[in-house]
């Protein structure tokens, strides 16, 4: 990690090939191996938690109720009634994030969430579902959103251009949003882990420093987890917004 | 005996009445809900973050719509420039809706 004396902070999201010759041929990499970890812990969660369909859950199946529930609660609280239709999708997104973000912090392991290539594929995805179901309820009437009420016409070739812009700019900022947050924690772990190494390794006097930095460092695993909940919960609930947006206009 | 099963069974259809209406009539949770999901997290940390990729995001797109136009057309400053403005003031605007309480700015919509 900290190779040469130098802090090689970024390598860690350094992106190498999984499962052998058979991975490397495919170009099968270790973020596409969490990914596919991320959706069976998923789907074991719900399938192996729901398995003994008790009248009083036990602790599995309460998690696997739970999850269903908070989802499906912010669905319906957020886009309205309509929100049923799009809980597949949210519960899907929400548990491929939370997991991701989970999974990065255990050691040796990789967070594929904070590659900007994945994040920002989810966001298309996102965006362009908003889109397409805006269009599909509303036809053209949606270009309707664009134009901003109790607004003098002749400010409209200002003031149209800046609501897409505003609109179009949910591309970044969703992205980007869970992209840094992940990124900035795992450097910074990194960099803690690495001082730990220095100054532990440079004498007698640094372990005092050396024991304050592994102390900051298991302070920052707990914020970590919290992160990595609190941001797959954003993504969630900005979709949530921009779904309630898409099927109610305004 | 008796006594106990049958509350052990009225606090089990209070459960379920609960959770139908939490599902299935959801009267009083959008307007407590709206508000504070909207901002996301409540310490100045996560506030002073989202404002701040807010605004950036908007003139990244902007930039780039700008640039990209500009490559196509041959007019390689003007477009950019204009569109740096109106990335400033779609950034502005992404605040404005992050803040704005929703309920005045949905009247306003309508």
């Amino acid at each position: 990690m900290a190779a040469g004396g130098s802090i090689d902070a970024l390598g860690q999201f350094k992106l190498e090939p999984a499962l052998g010759h058979i991975g490397a041929s495919v170009n099968f990499t270790q973020a596409n191996l969490m990914m596919v970890v991320a959706g069976l812990l998923t789907f074991g969660l719900l399938w192996v938690g729901m398995r003994p369909r008790a009248m009083v859950p036990g602790r599995l199946q309460s998690a696997a109720e739970m999850a269903y529930e908070t989802v499906l609660g912010m669905c319906i609280e957020t886009i309205g009634p309509e929100g049923r239709a799009f809980f597949p999708f949210v519960f899907t997104l929400f548990f491929f994030i939370l997991f991701g973000n989970l999974l990065g912090v255990f050691p040796y392991f990789f967070t594929f969430t904070s590659h900007i290539a994945v994040t920002l594929a989810l966001t298309v995805l996102v965006v362009v579902l908003v889109t397409v179901v805006a269009i599909r309820i509303h036809g053209w009437h949606f270009f309707s959103y664009f134009v901003p009420q109790g607004v003098p016409v002749a400010l409209m070739p200002l003031l149209v251009p800046i609501e897409m812009l505003s609109y179009v700019s949910r591309l970044i900022s969703l992205s980007v949003r869970l992209f840094a947050n992940m990124m900035a924690g795992h450097v910074m772990l990194e960099v803690f882990g690495a001082f730990v190494v220095m100054l532990g390794s440079a004498g007698l006097i640094f372990l005092v420093p050396a024991g304050f930095s592994l102390a900051v460092n298991v302070a920052l695993i707990g914020f970590e987890l919290l992160v990595a909940t609190l941001q797959a919960y954003v993504f969630a609930v900005l979709t949530c917004i921009y779904l309630h947006d898409a099927v109610h206009l305004h | 005996m008796s006594e106990e099963s049958g509350e052990e069974e009225r606090s089990f259809e209070e459960r379920l009445k609960a959770a139908r209406s939490r599902q299935g009539l959801d009267a009083p949770p959008p307007a407590s809900g709206q508000g504070s999901d909207d901002i996301g997290g409540v310490n100045p940390w996560g506030i002073g973050l989202r404002v701040g990729i807010e605004l950036v995001s908007a003139l990244v797109v902007a930039v780039a719509i700008g640039y990209g136009l500009d490559y196509l057309f041959g007019t390689r400053p003007i477009l950019t420039a204009v569109f740096v403005l109106l990335g400033g003031a779609a950034g502005i605007l992404n605040i404005w809706r992050m803040f704005a309480p929703r309920p005045t700015t949905r009247d306003r919509g309508r």
